[in-house]
């Protein structure tokens, strides 16, 4: 446990020893902030039904950006230590190639949340700015929150599997982005096929991260997505902890 | 410490070590030698449980490279080729971290890295990042990574490799004296280094092992021990016919500098001639200059182990 807390621990400060990091990090505010000054400017002209929150979590430029941080956090991960080399010394220390995954996810998953805390802010201002809460309930915030954490998590360990498939980042970047972009859209499809069965569309909503995201940022908590995130994930570290094993038979 | 027991590694079908037999004993310095491409990195990768070997087996302090990975794992402290570390990381940090992930105690972790900084002369570079280091210092801080956890063995794949010949020196006597405590397996190409610090050396060539012995064995046992230089004035007699007639001598080549002739005299191993060519020179009346014996070294050895054309 203490070499995972070892390895977990270089993970993140890695992360702040990049220049990556800030770019994403800088990247991020702009669009977020973007976005948040958007939907309250929008909301003045006219009367809608969503609060200022939900508005925030279910717009095109959150989406946008959304999308486009998980390659750029996983990219390096694995792919990195194998162009460097710097996986030789790392896997002849006495170290499971488990905890090596795991730090690698979860110095990841680190990364990720606290990219998200300045949005925090925005709400705190809005509250203190305008004397009203940003979303009608706490569960509102808390609903938005896990699903950030839930998506984070399943799209993450998609960008660790194709980390640890090259040893180039961009082609780990590529494939992440083209696979993360077609589920998240994959709930869209039932709008566009309009002649498939309802079961059909039914499947697909149910893999709709948008309409997940809708859900949640309502304060309504449904287990059903949950499961499926939590169990994708699994699947995919599962997967990435394969691929890194079999590296050492095709080397 | 090692045990290798028939090792076979192929790549896509193509074998890079074949069948490898040899062990390493407790407080042996050994000396890895092959022509690039022989076989080396991918035994030592092997030994250090980076990959696993095709077939054979192979044992580090008992415990099986692939088996009992972790446990081997710990006991051996492997410098790799090149020296891949971490460029955004200072040099304290970096060991700091590499001591933890070898499972060096807590409160020890400051004492060890300290001593190896001090060992490894890094004490003027400690808050450096390493990305800023030069290839010397790099391969410093490879070895004191390798150290850190006062392993049994140390596995160390050309440590002196780009290194200017101060820093070989250094990196020599540093490896005589870790030879007083730990056992070390080391590749090179610098001939001369191991015939000084090895107690015995291994000869690998196209994944084979051709020789494994002592240096001053491998000395004695090659065809041609060395040869003889004789410096002088002949006047005009046929020096070079003259000389190759003395038993012993395989033959002699002959350059000339001014009125001096400088005669290159190959010998069979186990031979001295030098007193038949004194005797020879003297019923000539040959003016001599100079008559040294050069002792073969390793390069020799090596030479004709793996490469049979040139003789």
């Amino acid at each position: 446990m203490r070499k995972f807390y070892t390895l977990l621990s270089r993970e993140v400060r890695s992360y702040f020893h990049s220049p990556i990091a800030y770019i994403v990090l800088i990247f991020f505010l702009i669009i977020s902030g973007i976005d948040f000054y958007f939907q309250v400017s929008f909301m003045n002209q006219r009367q809608v039904q969503y609060t200022v929150q939900e508005a925030f979590f279910n717009s095109v430029f959150f989406w946008f950006a959304f999308v486009l941080i998980f390659p750029l956090i996983t990219m390096r991960l694995f792919a990195e230590e194998f162009k460097l080399g710097t996986i030789e010394p790392l896997m002849t220390a006495p170290v499971r190639d488990g905890h090596v995954v795991l730090s690698k996810f979860f110095g990841a998953l680190v990364f990720y949340l606290v990219l998200w805390i300045p949005t925090l802010l925005y709400f705190a201002i809005f509250l203190k700015v305008t004397h009203q809460p940003a979303a009608h309930s706490a569960g509102a915030y808390f609903g938005s929150y896990l699903m950030l954490l839930l998506l984070g998590m399943f799209y993450l360990s998609i960008g660790c599997l194709t980390s640890v498939l090259t040893n180039n980042q961009i082609i780990a970047a590529i494939i992440s982005f083209c696979a993360i972009t077609l589920l998240f859209f994959l709930g869209l499809v039932q709008f566009v096929l309009l002649d498939v069965s309802s079961a059909t569309r039914d499947l697909l909503g149910y893999f709709s991260a948008i309409e997940h995201m809708g859900t949640f940022s309502r304060g309504v908590i449904d287990t059903r997505p949950i499961v499926l995130y939590v169990s994708m994930t699994i699947v995919m570290l599962a997967l990435t902890y394969q691929a890194f094993q079999s590296r050492k038979w095709r080397l | 410490m090692i045990k290798v027991e028939n090792l076979t590694k192929r790549y896509a079908g193509q074998p890079a070590i074949q069948d490898l037999n040899f062990e390493v004993g407790q407080g042996e310095i050994m000396g890895f030698l092959g022509p690039n491409g022989a076989g080396k990195t991918t035994t030592m990768r092997i030994l250090s449980s980076f990959m696993p070997p095709t077939s054979g087996r192979a044992t580090v302090a008992g415990f099986d490279v692939f088996e009992q990975s972790l446990q081997s794992r710990a006991h051996l402290g492997y410098m790799p080729e090149n020296v891949p570390l971490y460029n955004d990381m200072r040099v304290t940090e970096y060991l700091d971290y590499r001591a933890a992930l070898k499972a060096v105690p807590h409160r020890r972790i400051a004492e060890r890295v300290g001593d190896v900084k001090e060992l490894c002369g890094l004490k003027e570079v400690e808050k450096k990042v390493i990305g800023t280091l030069s290839k010397g210092y790099r391969q410093r801080v490879g070895l004191a990574d390798a150290l850190l956890h006062e392993p049994d063995l140390l596995i160390l794949d050309e440590p002196t490799i780009g290194l200017d010949p101060n820093q070989i020196r250094q990196v020599r006597e540093l490896i005589k004296n870790l030879g007083k405590q730990h056992t070390i397996l080391l590749s090179t190409h610098i001939l001369p280094e191991v015939e000084m610090t090895c107690s015995r050396v291994i000869i690998i060539h196209k994944g084979r092992i051709e020789a494994c012995d002592t240096p001053e064995n491998l000395l004695g046992k090659i065809r041609q021990a060395g040869g003889v230089v004789l410096e002088a004035k002949v006047g005009v007699d046929n020096g070079g016919e003259e000389l190759k007639k003395i038993s012993g001598v395989r033959d002699v080549t002959v350059d000339a500098d001014g009125d001096w002739k400088i005669f290159s005299l190959r010998v069979e191993s186990g031979t001295d001639v030098r007193e038949e060519i004194f005797r020879l020179a003297i019923d000539r009346h040959w003016t001599v200059r100079e008559l040294t014996q050069r002792r073969a070294t390793l390069e020799d050895v090596f030479v004709e182990l793996t490469h049979p054309d040139v003789v």
